[in-house]
């Protein structure tokens, strides 16, 4: 008798197991999966709160590169928005991804604590100040790069010496200053706005700037292909959505 | 249901939970394939990143069994006030979400946190720091010891211990000699769990320590970075973590005799 409640039991719960497997792994079809960069977390997060209904739009947000693995490892959401225009054009070339577009532009800047004394790059370049930088891997990380190669020499090795950490994605890199872990480091001025007031931002002259494009696009076998193109209309020149990613700091793709 | 049907269902259960557990395990090495992992441990960067994981997992190790072996023995031989209060306490990092454990450590030995200041004045860096990730795992992995140790001097029996007293042994010579031999499987299975997690520490040392390589950038860290760009490279270091964390895992078995792995308690 008790053998056969136990059998019972563990019967039920493999019973369970796979239902609970089963149930997580479908897609509602009304449901929109958007896979983000991270810097697009807080205009994204307006745009889709003001523009459709409540829960329908899931959005995961981390490093580019990061979410073109996955889509490359048979992830699939219904749409893709990358820091970069290379990660969306190589899922293009591997028939992923339709072409994508251009939606927005960003600028990079030196972000530093809110009551820091650094003014300048200069003072970046000083012994002891702890700097923290994208991995080479995800594009703020690449862009930074780009900046600190423009530099004279002196100061780009200068600078490179205090790199402490290299952070997966932009947020990890703003979280390292908030929480006083690291005295400046290199994000889009689309992340200090969002940092709201924590972190203050010192530009960098137009001669350092890289080309920082932002590109989206509709995944090949999106799950929801038809509400993924008016999620991406919504963020082209003229779209519903184009007042957020202003709102948030970015500038127009043309 | 009878017998048998229970029999059944048992070995159904079984079997389905072990292919669920192995076949990630072995994907690693049917991807990966013999001659990449060996290309795998021929990349600098690669070997920089185990050698970190390797050395910061030990020295936390030193310090987990340095402090939790006398805390345990204590917790299991005296019966006090808070006693159950403090065994909660320090298992508490067992529950909390490893990227929490970051954000906590952050706050109380950071360089705005609660003691910020005083390791400041004291020289001590730990965030961006080697030590910062020892810090970290020892954070982590420190209750899968503790615990355990507990538990395995529980079962030492209070009359050998007595016993030992009674024929003149200092508390310290009877915890050597007399409660450690007893304990010994209880204690290595508690080592082995303790460093497995060490090994694979990746949200606290991210959070805490940060990432860069060969300062505070850990296997599992190193793998995360390059799991972006280079999937098959990643799969390949994961194959040699796993390989070494596996081959270490099975000699601390072999030490126990063949029982070091059995949990007690």
């Amino acid at each position: 008798m008790r053998g056969g409640v136990r059998g019972l039991a563990s019967t039920l719960a493999i019973g369970l197991l796979i239902g609970a497997v089963a149930g997580c792994g479908g897609s509602d079809p009304q449901q929109l999966r958007v896979s983000a960069a991270a810097s697009l977390r807080s205009a994204f997060g307006n745009y889709a709160a003001a523009a459709f209904p409540d829960g329908q739009i899931q959005q995961s947000f981390a490093g580019s590169d990061q979410l073109a693995a996955q889509i490359e490892q048979g992830a699939r959401p219904d749409v893709y928005a990358s820091a970069n225009t290379q990660y969306p054009d190589q899922l293009y070339e591997k028939g992923l991804l339709d072409k994508p577009v251009v939606f927005a532009r960003n600028r990079l800047v030196l972000a530093v604590p809110a009551d820091s004394d650094i003014r300048s790059l200069e003072d970046v370049a000083r012994p002891g100040v702890s700097v923290v930088i994208g991995d080479p891997n995800v594009p703020i990380g690449s862009y930074t790069r780009e900046v600190l190669g423009r530099l004279p020499k002196s100061e780009s090795s200068g600078i490179l010496d205090n790199v402490r950490s290299q952070e997966p994605d932009v947020t990890s890199i703003i979280g390292k200053l908030t929480q006083g872990a690291a005295d400046a480091g290199f994000v889009y001025i689309t992340d200090v706005r969002a940092a709201g007031g924590a972190v203050r931002a010192i530009q960098l002259p137009d001669s350092l700037q890289p080309e920082v494009a932002y590109g989206i696009g509709v995944l090949k076998d999106a799950p929801n292909p038809e509400l993924a193109r008016r999620f991406v209309q919504g963020v082209e020149p003229g779209g519903s959505g184009v007042r957020y990613l202003h709102q948030a700091g970015f500038l127009p793709p043309g | 249901m009878g017998r048998r049907a229970f029999a059944l269902a048992s070995f159904v259960a079984l079997a389905l939970l072990l292919v669920f557990v192995a076949l990630p395990v072995v994907a690693i090495f049917t991807h990966t394939g013999p001659a990449r992992l060996i290309d795998a441990l021929g990349d600098h960067s690669a070997r920089e990143a185990l050698r970190l994981s390797f050395e910061t997992s030990a020295i936390a190790m030193l310090v987990i069994v340095g402090l939790g072996t006398p805390a345990a023995y204590l917790l299991a031989t005296k019966s006090f006030r808070g006693r159950a209060a403090i065994l909660t306490l320090i298992e508490l990092p067992l529950i909390i979400p490893p990227a929490v454990a970051g954000l906590a450590l952050l706050a109380a030995f950071g360089p705005n946190g609660i003691l910020g200041s005083a390791l400041d004045d004291a020289g001590v860096e730990l965030v961006f720091q080697t030590a910062g990730v020892v810090v970290a795992l020892t954070f982590v992995a420190s209750p899968f010891y503790v615990r355990q140790a507990v538990a395995a001097f529980a079962g030492v029996p209070g009359s050998m211990i007595e016993a030992s007293e009674q024929l003149g042994a200092r508390p310290l010579r009877t915890l050597v000699s007399v409660a450690v031999p007893v304990a010994r499987p209880g204690l290595l299975a508690g080592f082995s769990l303790a460093l497995g997690r060490a090994l694979g520490e990746f949200g606290a040392t991210l959070m805490f320590a940060g990432s860069f390589p060969g300062t505070t950038q850990t296997a599992p860290l190193a793998i995360f970075a390059e799991f972006n760009t280079d999937f098959t490279g990643a799969l390949a270091l994961s194959a040699v973590l796993i390989a070494l964390a596996g081959a270490l895992l099975l000699s601390v078995k072999l030490a126990a005799g063949g029982r070091g792995l059995g949990v007690q308690g």
